[in-house]
């Protein structure tokens, strides 16, 4: 402790210096790693001046024609700028994109607000239930706004829609699947398992090409769903296969005991499982659910093959107006940005939870 | 014992009639006959694979018996779910690793079935949850989780879980084998004070000083019989048989 009073009186700088030169340390310890921090220094800067140069310096940044974004060197914000409202919602009418923007907006807050565990009560139940009827009424019309058949839905509250249901409807079926797969009565077990191993048997695309294109053939007309439906049922069953079996793994972890005390003290099957049982397997495996949403929140732009507009298809859909060149990085790049921005909240929250979980064990 | 119960006679807490069970070809239970009437306190001991786990957690139908009858209350145990939950409720269970529940603060465990089972409202579960964590000595951790007590205090909280049904009879399965020796008395302690409150309770355990100190019986079993019983003055200085004889030697001279 002297020493270091002494030092400090003597240089008042070093306080600050020192923490700086212990970092360098590991960069500059010898000749070679000299050599090599300063050729990495320059390639990082050589790097991020051509970016800097293309994506700000020699972009047309502002809104502009086209003429512009034709004369400049760098990156083409304008069409983005331009386009925004076509990228986001794709062919759905134009003077009712306030709806599908309104429907955005309703989803993401509702995702928000049901972040805090401590927000996590039955009236949340009813609150989605809500939201996805209010969801529902707003993108598709009738009840005083003008219709919107599906065909024309498009952009971003195609993929919040197709994400947000398909996790939504498939968590609690995978659930069930997890635990029939668990049961106890051979005809739950066996019919668990063959949902499951069939779905994940397959890929993903050949099941939105089933629902798209077979069932259409298999079913009559009048039974037939809508084709966004069947893309949504496609996605919602494979979530579910997926998520049951991450579930599964959970509630293997979960020692006997735990099941016995509860049945010792009365409680039901359901009652244990969902008083005691879930909550404690669901929380083992939240790294590998968030794995798995994120693979399905990026799933969504898949049913662009079966002729749905998401966000994607409907980026694609903007370039191909002849009037602009067609800056399709930066476009690609706007649309990463949102799917990133999605992705990275959903990883963070995650986090999150398993932090709070964390603290409770002691 | 062939005569059949009538409303008049008094019904005994426990009535198992020659319960048989076997995995396979190894036979858990053989024979076993025992009636324990109310407010009777039994110490269940014998080597390990002997059966005395298997006995009473069937008392409970977390094992399921093949052969033979089981009355709790004067009611059978039978496949009926509804029935199996009721019986359930009123027959308390604490078991060797406590299995608390570690998501649920020490309260929260206490209240759980008192809430979900028994439909009580959540002011009435704590107060009554309060008032047993008092009895059991740790009120103070009621909002801590089971990971953060002790293995003592963390058994102490099982038993006052399982009062908290306020439970007709209480089955102890080697209720002191996974703690540390120094905290072993504390967990005694609170059963005794329970026997001496005239609780119904069936224990298994090796602690034969907790045997002598509250036992009305001790129920020696070997290879899935119920070898010799009797009471613990008796039992534990003439034993009949040689292999309760041995069984003692064993455990008595370590």
């Amino acid at each position: 402790m002297t020493d270091t009073a002494s030092n400090t009186l003597a240089l008042p700088i070093r306080p600050f210096l020192r923490p700086l030169l212990q970092r360098l340390a590991p960069f500059v310890g010898t000749p070679l790693n000299v050599a090599l921090s300063l050729l990495l220094l320059w390639l990082i800067l050589r790097v991020g001046w051509l970016l800097l140069d293309w994506a700000v310096v020699n972009a047309a940044l502002l809104p502009a024609k086209p003429e512009t974004c034709a004369a400049t060197t760098g990156a083409c914000w304008s069409f983005v700028i331009a386009k925004s409202g076509q990228i986001l919602f794709g062919i759905y009418p134009p003077a009712e994109r306030w709806r599908a923007g309104l429907v955005c907006v309703l989803i993401l807050t509702t995702l928000v607000a049901s972040a805090r565990p401590s927000s996590w009560r039955p009236w949340l139940g009813f609150a989605w239930v809500a939201m996805m009827a209010l969801v529902l009424w707003l993108m598709g019309g009738g009840f005083g706004l003008s219709r919107v058949p599906t065909s024309s839905w498009g952009g971003l509250p195609v993929t919040l829609i197709l994400t947000v249901f398909a996790i939504g409807l498939g968590f609690p079926m995978a659930i069930l699947l997890a635990l029939g797969r668990r049961s106890g009565l051979p005809v739950v077990r066996t019919l668990s398992v063959l949902v499951i191993e069939t779905i994940r048997g397959l890929p993903l695309l050949s099941l939105l090409f089933v629902a798209s294109i077979l069932l259409p053939l298999l079913l009559p007309e009048a039974l037939l769903p809508d084709k966004f439906v069947r893309a949504l049922l496609a996605l919602t069953i494979f979530a579910a296969a997926y998520l049951a079996e991450v579930i599964r793994g959970g509630l293997q972890a979960i020692p006997s005991g735990q099941s016995e005390a509860a049945k010792a003290l009365g409680l039901g099957y359901w009652n244990t499982q969902r008083l005691i049982i879930l909550p404690q397997a669901i929380r083992i495996v939240i790294p590998a659910l968030t794995n798995t949403i994120i693979v399905m929140i990026k799933n969504t732009s898949l049913v662009l093959v079966v002729g749905l507009f998401d966000l994607i298809s409907s980026g694609k859909a903007a370039l191909s107006d002849p009037d602009w060149p067609a800056p399709s990085t930066e476009t690609f790049l706007f649309i990463g940005l949102i799917y990133f921005a999605l992705a990275f909240s959903f990883a963070r929250f995650a986090d999150f939870l398993e932090r709070s979980g964390m603290e409770k064990r002691g | 014992m062939t005569e059949t119960i009538t409303s008049s006679a008094p019904v005994a807490a426990i009535r198992i009639e020659n319960l048989g069970k076997s995995y396979g070809d190894f036979e858990a239970l053989k024979n076993v006959n025992l009636i324990v009437a109310e407010g009777e306190r039994i110490v269940i001991c014998g080597p390990s694979g002997s059966g005395k786990s298997t006995l009473i957690r069937s008392i409970n139908r977390l094992e399921e018996h093949q052969i033979g009858r089981i009355l709790v209350d004067g009611t059978e145990l039978t496949n009926d779910l509804k029935g199996i939950e009721k019986i359930r409720s009123e027959v308390g269970m604490v078991f060797q690793h406590f299995n608390l529940f570690p998501h649920l603060t020490i309260l929260e465990n206490c209240t759980l079935a008192p809430i979900w089972v028994r439909k009580l409202p959540r002011a009435e579960a704590e107060e009554i949850a309060m008032r047993f964590l008092h009895k059991v000595r740790i009120p103070e951790q009621a909002n801590k989780y089971p990971g953060q007590l002790s293995g003592g205090q963390q058994q102490r909280v099982a038993i006052a879980r399982a009062l908290c049904m306020k439970p007709r009879i209480m089955l102890f399965d080697e209720p002191t084998s996974a703690l540390d020796p120094e905290m072993i008395k504390e967990v005694l302690d609170t059963m005794i004070e329970l026997a001496d409150e005239g609780m119904t309770m069936l224990c298994v355990t090796h602690e034969m000083g907790f045997a002598q100190a509250v036992a009305d019986r001790v129920v020696f079993m070997d290879r899935g019989q119920i070898v010799e019983q009797n009471e613990p003055m008796a039992f534990f200085s003439s034993p009949q048989n040689e292999r309760t004889k041995l069984f003692l030697s064993q455990i008595l001279g370590h």
